[in-house]
């Protein structure tokens, strides 16, 4: 088991995911308001925000003004603890209205329902068109994982997903690092449609 | 794409690639970091057996493919999904236009499927008056190019960031910079707006799951999940050859698609859809979902014997990765829309024959894109039968005829060779190349000297030869193939001397003749099956227990060649797989079977490097057994740059493609003087016949020769 968590944490590692052990979801909530207060309030803004774009892109890049946080599938008393604290530091903190902010939000927090050791792989449930938004248009995506969660490989990891794809309708994603593209000179780019960083909270549960 | 009238045409396109400096240079560095970063990623994994499950498992489902279509469409029917089947690719272009006017759809955003780049999507859907947008960002440049991919897996490889700034100023109307990170931010933003204004999207797939009508997509930049999660209509467009019955297969392609595609463990997003589902932008808030399936021949490749492998592709592209040519040239011209050793087999099958047939004629046979194939397929076999295929529906070239004619009739062909012995007397320089090249062949043949007919055949030199070996302990047949029994029998005589000492009785038998690989090179399978047979029948005269042939691609031809040549043939197939059973390679039977030792040689040898002959390492399999004889036999052996990669002689491909023959003959030479060695040895007279052709122009101080030449000179006296 505990061969697994090194082993997963090594693979994200490898494909520029960043790992961080939480002990409880209040030390993730709160990872994630600090991590939201350190960002640029666009990070675009490092890497092409300041590159002139077409007027209609820049309408659309223009909605966002002030920092988000989107935490679509926490359970309501969860998301109140969250919200709390994004509240303390002037963050908005949104459910759902996910279509009202494709120009983009700092950080979308999930829940993950499960790992995959061989290649720092996290299985996410998207049903919800706003789990699939908010760790799109994000930043920063930040997935918690608890490490009780983590199979060694695809194989371990199939029945359940066999029982997700088969109860439909269903959207499930494997996610491994950041969106990602070579395709200008084979250079690697992070950031290219989804999240510029994913970071994963290993959870002690 | 291809638009050549002939074969000049073609070439002409060719040396048009070879001239430009950007694209050789991306892609011989390309070339070499996908070799280094694909291993990596399969260190620790059995890969062959993977591929072979995958084979396996491919192969099933395109046995049942009416079946698992029918399950699947159950199944997501169940879910809400619309499936349809479109015959050919305008069928499918119709559905999804229709698809598209009765949704009342204007904007689309696609996600990459190199099925709608086979049927041409875009086109149609813009002729209807639709907007189309690519997303992934390299289809998306080629899009605005208005050109077709280069790469299945890396669209826009071809091009240079100052392109792509170029591209990008025009379409945002503003200047832009030509920093990478900075460019791709900048379609990052661009495409947003596109995403947010849709109203439809398509996709391709990867994956079709039959036991629940799930589609698999597999991205890097997770385009797909927003080009599946925003437009409130969904098409996913997959060829038939997607449907897999289970998850695990899927799972199993997984385990080696990334890997063989660009060298990593699992791509950033694997999507799994089952159904319509929410869309907030939909007016009931579920997504309407389609899958289109296409069939576009794929139901009869299917039921084709010889042809059905094709389609367990899984799209990786790793048979351009490794490709020579595709490594000298590009997609444009080593492609019509597929790329690479698959695209062009499935050219001639999803675009016909127009398109694939000159391109069928530029495999170098080096089997690279078979060693890597995800999922087994024996590329380099394939493209021959369809080049012979097209010779049979427009009928054969005379001189591709003649050479089938003159193959087949061992007399007739050695007597032609002994004459031009006599005919080549005026032009013999005392080195043993020709001064300058007869008339029947062109000038553009000139990047490398030919040698000279030798004055004795080895078949004239073996009675005097043959070794008298009173109590033998091993009994061996040599066959010698054509250029080592008329241009080179020094390696043959030096082959027999090399076995001094281990009581080694050898036989030549008379009757063999060429092993007919020339003739399957040109599409002439009747003679390669007729010569098969004549060499089978000479070999059987004989009981050794193996037969050595040091022509490294008449071995691997007699191996396997044979067998498949002669598949499903009662009376020959057997007989050419006991033949087989008996072929080994020089350096394998030295090392090996004699399992030579150091004390029996000299032990200061001089500096050699090597060059694997692409039928022995890849061919054969053999990589430990000369590298090992050459250390064994007291040489001091530095390893060359690239080893392993084609020297560019590929047979009769060297003729008809000269301009790519002598790039490649040059890399080599260039990386084996590199070594500092004074001896470039290797185990094929036919690579020789190359490399000392191109020393000779070169006016290199690099000896080539025969391993068996150097071996034998080693022994102690």
């Amino acid at each position: 088991m505990s061969d697994h968590i090194e082993l997963f944490k090594e693979k994200a590692k490898l494909v520029s995911a960043q790992v961080t052990e939480v002990a409880s979801m209040d030390e993730a909530y709160q990872f994630v308001v600090d991590l939201c207060d350190k960002k640029e309030a666009c990070q675009l803004m490092m890497s092409g925000c300041a590159e002139a774009v077409s007027d209609p892109a820049q309408e659309l890049c223009d909605t966002k003004q002030r920092k988000v946080v989107a935490a679509p599938n926490l359970e309501e008393a969860d998301f109140e603890k969250l919200a709390a604290l994004c509240k303390a530091q002037d963050f908005d903190c949104i459910r759902q209205g996910m279509r009202q902010h494709l120009g983009g939000i700092d950080i979308g927090f999930t829940v993950c329902q499960g790992g995959i050791a061989e290649t720092g792989t996290l299985m996410l449930e998207s049903n919800d068109e706003e789990v699939r938004l908010a760790t799109m248009v994000a930043e920063h995506h930040v997935a918690v994982l608890p490490k009780s969660l983590i199979k060694a490989d695809s194989y371990d990891l199939e029945q359940e997903l066999g029982e997700r794809l088969g109860n439909g309708p269903s959207y499930t994603a494997l996610i491994t690092g950041p969106s990602r593209t070579a395709d200008i000179e084979r250079v690697l780019a992070l950031g290219v449609h989804g999240p510029l960083e994913l970071h994963i909270l290993l959870l002690e549960a | 794409m291809q638009n050549a009238k002939d074969l000049k045409d073609y070439r002409s396109e060719l040396r048009e690639s070879l001239d430009n400096e950007f694209l050789r240079k991306t892609l011989d560095t390309f070339a070499v970091s996908y070799r280094a970063g694909r291993a990596n990623a399969f260190k620790d994994v059995d890969v062959k057996a993977l591929i072979k499950e995958i084979a396996d498992g491919k192969d099933e489902a395109g046995q049942h493919m009416d079946e698992l279509f029918q399950e699947f469409k159950k199944n997501a029917e169940a879910a809400g999904v619309h499936v349809h089947l479109a015959k050919d690719a305008d069928e499918a272009n119709r559905i999804i236009g229709e698809i598209a006017q009765k949704a009342d759809c204007k904007k689309i955003v696609k996600s990459k499927s190199m099925t709608a780049e086979e049927t041409l999507l875009n086109h149609h859907l813009e002729d209807l008056g639709l907007e189309v947008t690519e997303t992934d960002l390299g289809e998306w440049i080629i899009q605005l190019r208005h050109e077709g991919p280069t790469h299945m897996v890396m669209p826009a490889i071809h091009l240079s960031r100052f392109q792509v700034a170029d591209l990008f100023g025009d379409v945002t109307g503003k200047e832009q910079e030509t920093d990478i990170e900075k460019l791709v931010k900048v379609a990052r933003r661009e495409l947003r707006r596109k995403y947010a204004e849709a109203d439809m999207g398509i996709s391709g797939a990867n994956f079709c799951l039959a036991e629940s009508g799930t589609i698999g997509i597999v991205t890097n930049e997770g385009n797909a999940r927003l080009v599946t999660t925003l437009p409130r209509v969904h098409v996913a467009l997959a060829g038939l050859d997607k449907l897999t019955p289970t998850l695990h297969d899927a799972l199993r392609v997984l385990k080696v698609l990334p890997k063989n595609a660009t060298g990593q463990a699992l791509t950033s997003y694997v999507t799994w859809i089952t159904g319509a589902n929410q869309c907030l932008a939909a007016q009931d808030e579920r997504k309407e979902m389609h899958v289109v399936f296409l069939d576009n021949g794929r139901t009869a490749l299917a039921k084709d014997p010889i042809f059905k492998e094709v389609l367990r592709c899984v799209r990786c592209g790793a048979c351009a990765n490794v490709c020579p040519v595709y490594r000298l040239v590009g997609g444009h011209k080593m492609g019509h829309i597929y790329i690479g050793a698959i695209g062009l087999i499935l050219t001639y099958f999803f675009h016909g024959r127009d398109k694939a047939r000159n391109l069928v004629q530029n495999c170098i046979n080096c089997g690279a894109c078979a060693d890597v194939c995800a999922a087994g397929i024996d590329l380099p076999r394939l493209i021959k039968e369809i080049h012979a295929r097209i010779q049979d529906e427009e009928g054969h070239p005379m001189s591709s005829v003649l050479l089938g004619k003159v193959l087949t009739n061992r007399k007739l062909f050695h007597r032609l060779l002994k004459t031009a012995r006599w005919a080549q007397a005026p032009v013999k320089e005392k080195n043993g190349f020709l001064r300058h090249l007869p008339m029947v062949f062109a000038k553009e043949q000139n990047f490398r000297a030919l040698p000279a007919i030798a004055d004795k055949a080895f078949r004239d030199l073996w009675p005097d030869i043959k070794p008298n070996v009173a109590a033998p302990k091993y009994k061996v047949a040599l066959f010698s193939g054509c250029v080592q029994d008329f241009v080179y029998p020094d390696q043959l005589t030096a082959t027999v001397r090399s076995f001094d000492g281990h009581d080694v009785a050898v036989d030549f038998p008379m009757e063999q003749s060429c092993c007919g690989l020339p003739a399957q090179m040109m599409g002439e399978l009747k003679a390669a099956r007729d010569v098969a047979r004549q060499n089978i029948r000479a070999f059987e005269q004989s009981d050794a227990r193996y037969v050595i042939c040091s022509c490294a691609s008449c071995a691997s031809h007699l191996k396997h060649g044979y067998v498949k040549l002669l598949q499903g043939d009662h009376v020959w197939e057997p007989r050419a797989k006991a033949f087989a059973e008996k072929i080994i390679d020089y350096s394998s039977f030295m090392s090996d079977v004699l399992q030579v030792q150091p004390n029996e040689f000299q032990d200061k040898g001089s500096k050699v490097t090597y060059h694997a002959p692409c039928h022995l390492c890849r061919g054969l399999n053999v990589k430990d057994a000369p590298r090992d004889l050459m250390r064994t036999a007291g040489l001091d052996y530095e390893p060359c740059n690239e080893e392993e990669v084609c020297c560019g002689f590929g047979g009769t491909f060297s003729m008809k493609f000269p301009e790519l023959s002598s790039e490649l003959l040059n890399k080599k030479l260039s990386d084996a003087e590199a070594t500092g060695a004074e001896e470039l040895l290797t185990d094929c007279p036919g690579c020789i016949m190359q490399l000392r052709g191109g020393v000779e122009r070169r006016g290199s101080s690099l000896k080539v020769r025969h391993i068996a030449e150097a071996v034998a000179e080693q022994r102690k006296k």
